[in-house]
């Protein structure tokens, strides 16, 4: 394959205005909220800018923030710090586009996994010890894996403090969705 | 030569290339040792056993410290835009990375650059990298679990975590997500997809099943997708041809699973012990 033809320009996934896709977009509620998550999230360094939102946003003041979408659990942290959380954030692709909400559990006998989107957690049922992490592709996976595995549910670190990605978001949702299930149980 | 391209969850471990070696349950990369449990280690293990299999070089890697925030990524992907154009591999393996289209367009054409066009696969972070720049046909192959198939299939999803919900990822709707997939031109030239039952496919659809032995523990332990695509690697690397490494692969890993009797608490480094035993057994002499 030729260098030309590699790169010849194709459709972007999801994309009708030729935007990076990998790039999400937080809505808030007033402008002044935008520039209290503006100056905090360049403080720490991180790559956003400030624009006007897509015709699909329907909600929120006139100005919404892009941001690496990959980077959206450590973003939201960042805020939450500081007691700005936007309405929304959402693919800029795609903004009508919803994280998934669909949880699969598989009960091994003695164990039990959950999965949320491509992350899965298994906890043994006696001891609620987590014994696997697994799924994912984004780097902090193994990081929270080795931080999380031979760990009790109730004390291990949540995947919501110390992850940072998509990744780590969804293992969050796995996190919350086996604790939930484990008080029911008892 | 196979390459390997990867992260190691420390974010103090600085960025190392070299041949990488396995002793004693533990990669080393210079003078560098590194414990096996998941990810680009557990990928890097497999592929050491099962180039020692195949009377083959030890593979040559690039890795680099991150832990999510993506700044051992991006020097990765800088020192590589800078060294891929005067290297030579058959193989190219990239791994857990953190997704950054400019970074995997940059990476890319270096590797246009190389004398020698080396066989590219592409899993985890990277591969969701392919999908949203558009170029999964620059690729050989892809190694997705069902989840990641989903998202391949899901034309509209930036990331695995959007996937929308009626692109079910269910053992049974692999052969649509599949099409699907190829379809949006959002799949390498062969997949290896890796479930209860692995499915190798192309463009024409699924090419082979493997579903033998049956391991349901393996889906939920850590690290066995990543020894998979690490004999995968390692198969090709040694002038397989893509679709018989793939199958070959796929029913390597179960065994060597299943001589492990494996559990859901089980540990990666069971199954690579197993590796030269599977591979003995299920490769033609």
């Amino acid at each position: 394959m030729s260098l030309f033809s590699l790169f010849k320009k194709k459709k972007v996934p999801g994309s009708t205005k030729g935007e990076i896709p990998d790039r999400g977009i937080l809505v808030f509620d007033n402008t002044s909220e935008v520039i209290r998550a503006e100056t905090t999230l360049k403080a720490k360094g991180l790559n956003i800018r400030v624009m006007g939102p897509p015709p699909e946003i329907r909600s929120g003041c006139d100005l919404v923030i892009e941001f690496p979408l990959i980077e959206e659990l450590n973003i939201l942290r960042a805020l939450k710090e500081v007691d700005v959380a936007p309405l929304q954030a959402v693919p800029v692709n795609s903004p009508l586009l919803q994280p998934v909400d669909l949880f699969q559990t598989k009960d091994f006998g003695r164990y039990l996994m959950v999965r949320a989107a491509n992350m899965k957690l298994t906890i043994d049922k006696e001891s609620q010890t987590i014994v696997n992490v697994s799924g994912g592709g984004c780097p902090d996976v193994p990081y929270l894996a080795q931080e999380m595995v031979g760990r009790v549910l109730s004390d291990a670190p949540d995947p919501g403090e110390i992850g940072h990605t998509l990744c780590g978001y969804a293992l969050k949702l796995a996190y919350e969705e086996m604790k939930q299930r484990c008080l029911e149980r008892s | 030569m196979l390459g390997i391209v990867g992260t190691i969850p420390d974010k103090n471990f600085p960025l190392e290339q070299g041949p990488v070696r396995f002793e004693n349950d533990r990669i080393k990369i210079n003078e560098r040792w590194i414990a096996v449990n998941r990810g680009t280690p557990a990928l890097l293990a497999a592929a050491v056993k099962a180039g020692e299999v195949l009377g083959q070089p030890l593979p040559y890697s690039y890795l680099v410290g991150d832990i999510g925030l993506g700044d051992g990524s991006r020097r990765l992907y800088e020192n590589l835009t800078r060294e891929f154009p005067a290297s030579d591999f058959s193989t190219l393996t990239f791994h857990y990375l953190q997704p950054d289209v400019d970074w995997h367009n940059k990476v890319l054409f270096a590797v246009e650059e190389m004398k020698r066009r080396p066989f590219l696969i592409a899993d985890a972070g990277f591969m969701y990298m392919a999908k949203m720049s558009g170029q999964s046909e620059a690729y050989g192959l892809f190694t997705p679990d069902a989840g990641e198939l989903a998202f391949l299939a899901d034309e509209d999803a930036p990331h695995p975590f959007y996937t929308r919900g009626f692109i079910l990822h269910e053992e049974n709707q692999m052969p649509d997500l599949i099409t699907r997939a190829y379809k949006h031109k959002n799949a390498a030239q062969y997949l290896l997809v890796k479930g209860c039952r692995d499915h190798v496919a192309s463009k024409d659809g699924v090419l082979s099943v493997v579903d033998s032995p049956m391991n349901d523990a393996m889906e939920a332990m850590g690290g066995t997708g990543d020894t998979l695509t690490g004999i995968v690697s390692a198969l090709i690397a040694s002038g397989m041809e893509t679709p018989d490494a793939a199958v070959m692969a796929a029913r390597i890993n179960r065994l060597a699973g299943h001589y492990a009797n494996l559990t859901p608490a089980s540990r990666v480094m069971e199954i690579i012990a197993h590796i030269p035993r599977a591979m003995a057994e299920i490769i033609p002499h």
